[in-house]
């Protein structure tokens, strides 16, 4: 079947068949930073934006996405890399591989929340699994990043 | 020529972090050809079975099906896929395919063809016929057990490991000082029991993953998610039966490791479809396939016996581990070295000591090497011990470390005779306890709604490098406009590696950092390096990198005053020009990088290799205070204190991140991550669905500080400190656990079904 989907933000035709799921067809696309830890919908690796809102893309049929806006990090540098700035002087990239899933939920949640607790933070992102860190780093880019996007605000 | 750069101690920007942040496509699947081949194993229902009869007919008939290879196929000589130096200590016990099915999910054929709809299908189609054989299932039973895993007469031990494959054994052996049993009868206290560490998954993000081309020479080209390119040459070699000559493994960015990639896991699946096809092939491991036959903790049961005098002095430590290697025995003969040459070091006083063990063979999953790679199992058994002796003296646990752990300068007769050149162990835990607030916490208080506060405690130690066996090296090129090439053979896989390494390069060479560029691993092009594993990176390939930057710098002198006109006693170099000590004249580095890609001789290129005798011991001590519900025995992690010797902390921050990340997966294994099995021999946990990783909710807060200790043959005083960090949570939190709930839970996890049922039968007399 075909579908037409907004991907980041340019309008795409693409034949797929009906159990294709989301997380493959952006990889066709070239949306490389979409990543697959786990296929059970666990590991928050494959998160996207579907109108704008962050969905597992592996539990997603691409089907699902036709008529739809989809983001992945490849369409969004200049906000990722205002946070990943951050994690990068923390040192918790490691391998790298969670990164993209984390830097589109954490995008998404400061569009949600607004000067969140830490509490909130942590439930908001604990579908977004890292084995390297112990999330200690990415915790503390997170906390520096709202602080520098709060004082932004202040000042604008 | 005078360091005037410091690089090393400051918290610099991983080389890579743009690109990994970016999303780029960096990663083995990412920059796999397009045309690959799909490759897919069939794998075994059985825990033990034979072949009969394999029909591939109907699947090789599904369109889009390039081949289907069975047993009849597989190169027939036997070989390990344990990445460790040769002659292997692990046995040749290995084939690609094999008639013989040792665990479930053990390979009976691979598919590929030229999408995964297809290969899934082809997959359903294969007929087998399985001639169904009593499994040995029970590891406690497995020695001399009536069936064997390994009866063929190919299978081969390289090294003298005590391994009989007509005991189900994989190795054996026996070592100490003292008499033991003597000591032991005269002392005041002695604890023994039995601690069971499960077959733990690494469960890096990045699965196993492979993909294989030929190149125009007729070569396998092998580019994989490997800690160990060059063994994995060797072995990819040995397994096709074919000269190393042929094969070349290209290393990219890794999604993360931990020991499990440092076992050939994926790579031999493509590489014997590509070798037999010609054509580009891809196996990417699902999260599945990397839960129930991939390269796990090795189970282990530790026994300890824990003597010590009225006074808390401890007299004599006996240790006997059985170790469960799986269905084959990577990493088996060495990785049960480690839970007592890694723990029973911990402590001074002890008259004597006797370490034993057995390992053996079951129709399981096969294990490999985890960070920690038997340290940790060990470390949970002694520490756990440790911990119950304080208890029956009524002693703090603390105060009874103090009294017998190991300092600066002490022989530690367990850990190869050597000597602790660098130890800061006792004011790690000196700091612990402050950070903790030990003194207020221990060992536990009511919080009046129910639950109790409760802190615990244990120590633990690892080694840098194997000694007298692994290699570091590293080459040094001079490049036009004086930028050097930084070619390592050591694997970063997300620890850092490619940017240390560069930072001791550019102290050493006294230049920027962004003067040198780093490549990741290709075996054509790098220099031989054993590669990431035994915490060997920063202290062995660090030194490495010193000594090949002297040796540089003195290539550089001779050119400076060749084209100086000079003697090289006249000149001097300071990172930037070759300048006359008399003040007479100067060449910049730029011009001597240009200058000999013309009319030139010599090359301004080094390679220096690093061995080292001594393995020098990293140290810490790790707190763990924990909040139980007394009704439902359910707990949760609050607060988490480590403080780490690891020498000089090259990049502070990647050490801090390296620890948490340690720490993050030893509360893993601690509190959730479960492995067990059906009465067929199947893995339970075969999804993260139910191998529960711990989430950012779950780890309480980590806090982590250094208390360096200067390793004098270390490169600027560094030891290792990848391995050490995964040791102290099981046993701290086991101790947290005891002082909350009154009982000593000794089997990981530590769950609140154990606490509660520990209790019941205290309660009732048991």
């Amino acid at each position: 079947m075909q579908i037409k989907i907004t991907l980041n933000g340019k309008p795409v035709t693409a034949e797929i068949q009906a159990d294709t799921l989301l997380l493959d067809l952006l990889r066709e696309q070239g949306c490389y930073s979409v990543k697959r830890g786990c296929e059970t919908s666990n590991c928050g690796l494959c998160t996207v934006w579907l109108d704008q809102l962050p969905v597992l893309s592996c539990s997603v049929l691409a089907a699902r996405a036709d008529g739809h806006a989809i983001i992945t990090l490849e369409g969004v540098p200049k906000e990722a890399e205002a946070f990943s700035d951050y994690l990068a002087k923390e040192g918790a990239d490691q391998c790298g591989f969670c990164s993209p899933g984390l830097i589109l939920n954490v995008l998404a949640m400061e569009r949600e929340l607004t000067d969140p607790d830490e509490e909130q933070i942590l439930e908001f992102l604990s579908g977004n699994l890292c084995r390297c860190t112990g999330y200690m780093g990415q915790l503390r880019a997170i906390r520096n990043y709202l602080k520098s996007r709060s004082k932004h605000e202040r000042e604008v | 020529m005078e360091r005037t750069k410091h690089y090393v101690g400051s918290p610099v920007i991983k080389k890579d972090a743009k690109a990994l942040l970016a999303g780029k496509p960096v990663y083995t699947d990412d920059i796999a050809p397009a045309d690959c081949l799909i490759v897919k194993v069939l794998r075994s229902p059985h825990a033990h079975a034979l072949i009969e009869e394999i029909d591939t007919a109907r699947a090789l008939a599904v369109p889009g099906i390039e081949t289907i290879l069975t047993w009849k196929d597989s190169p027939q000589k036997r070989f390990t896929m344990a990445g460790q130096t040769y002659p292997e200590p692990s046995p040749y016990d290995r084939l690609i395919l094999d008639q013989r099915m040792r665990f479930v999910g053990d390979a009976a054929a691979i598919v590929a063809g030229s999408d995964e709809r297809a290969v899934d299908r082809a997959l359903r189609l294969i007929k087998v016929k399985y001639q169904v054989l009593e499994p040995v299932l029970d590891f406690h039973t497995a020695k001399d057990h009536a069936v064997l895993v390994h009866p063929e007469d190919s299978w081969k031990s390289l090294c003298p490991v005590g391994a009989d494959s007509r005991r189900n054994l994989c190795a054996s052996m026996t070592d100490g000082t003292g008499d033991v049993d003597t000591v032991l009868s005269q002392c005041a206290h002695v604890i023994e029991h039995t601690y069971h560490v499960k077959a733990n998954q690494q469960a890096m993000m990045e699965t196993f993953r492979t993909f294989t081309t030929l190149d125009a020479y007729g070569r396998l080209n092998v580019t994989s998610s490997t800690q160990i390119p060059f063994h994995v040459r060797r072995i990819v070699a040995n397994a096709l039966d074919i000269p190393k000559s042929k094969v070349r493994v290209i290393k990219p960015r890794i999604g993360g490791g931990f020991g499990a990639k440092q076992t050939v896991v994926s790579e031999v699946y493509p590489a014997l479809v590509t070798w037999k096809t010609g054509k580009p092939a891809k196996m990417i491991f699902t999260r599945y396939e990397s839960q129930i036959a991939s390269s796990p903790r090795h189970e282990m049961e530790v026994t300890v016996r824990l003597g010590a005098d009225e006074d808390g002095v401890f007299q004599a430590i006996d240790l006997y581990t059985l170790s469960n290697t799986g269905a084959f025995g990577e990493h088996g003969p060495t990785t049960v070295g480690l839970s007592g040459h890694k723990s029973i070091p911990l402590y001074a006083t002890p008259k004597a000591y006797r370490f034993s063990y057995d390992v053996v063979y079951t129709n399981t999953m096969s294990a490999g090497a985890y960070r920690g790679y038997g340290a940790t199992q060990g470390i949970f058994a002694l520490e756990s011990a440790v911990n119950e002796l304080a208890r029956e003296l009524q002693m703090d646990p603390v105060q009874l470390r103090e009294k017998n752990m190991v300092h600066e300068g002490d022989v530690m007769p367990a850990y190869y005779g050597e000597t602790a050149n660098s130890c800061a162990l006792d004011r790690c835990m000196a700091r612990a306890k402050e950070l903790m607030h030990w003194d207020d916490k221990y060992p536990s208080r009511a919080l009046g709604n129910g639950k109790v506060r409760a802190v615990g405690v244990a120590m633990s130690m690892q080694g840098s490098a194997i000694s007298n066996c692994d290699v570091g090296s590293v080459t040094l090129k001079l490049n036009d406009d004086g930028f050097y090439s930084l070619m390592i053979g050591a694997a970063d896989m997300g620890t850092g590696c490619d940017t240390t390494l560069s930072q001791i390069a550019a102290d050493c060479l006294c230049c920027d950092l962004d003067n040198i560029v780093v490549h990741g691993v290709d075996t054509d092009v790098s220099p031989y390096d054993s590669g990431s594993y035994a915490s060997s990176t920063a202290y062995l390939t660090g030194m490495a990198t010193m000594k090949t930057c002297e040796s540089m710098v003195k290539k550089i002198l001779e050119k400076g005053a060749e084209y100086l006109e000079r003697t090289i006693g006249d000149v001097d170099f300071d990172g930037s020009e070759v300048f006359c000590l008399d003040g007479s004249g100067r060449i910049s580095l730029q011009d001597i990088g240009n200058r000999v890609m013309c009319n030139n001789g010599k090359a301004l290129e080094v390679t220096e290799s690093h061995s080292s005798p001594v393995s020098p011991p990293p140290f810490m001590v790790g707190m763990a205070e924990i909040e139980l519900d007394q009704e439902t025995c359910d707990y949760k992690l609050v607060n988490y204190v480590a403080v780490v010797d690891c020498g000089t902390p090259i990049n502070p921050n990647l050490v801090r991140v390296q620890t948490e990340g340690g720490l993050g997966q030893g509360i893993g294994m601690a509190m959730f991550e479960d492995v067990t099995r059906s009465e067929k021999g199947q893995v339970y946990e075969n999804s993260f669905m139910q191998y529960k990783l711990p989430t950012r909710m779950d780890v309480g807060t980590i806090q982590v500080e250094f208390e360096s200790s200067y390793e004098p043959t270390g490169p600027f005083g560094v030891k290792s400190i990848g391995e050490v960090v995964i040791n102290t949570p099981s046993p701290a939190i086991a101790g947290a656990v005891a002082n909350a709930a009154g009982v000593q839970i000794r089997e990981l996890p530590i769950t609140a079904e154990k606490i509660f049922r520990a209790r019941a039968a205290l309660k009732n007399g048991g």
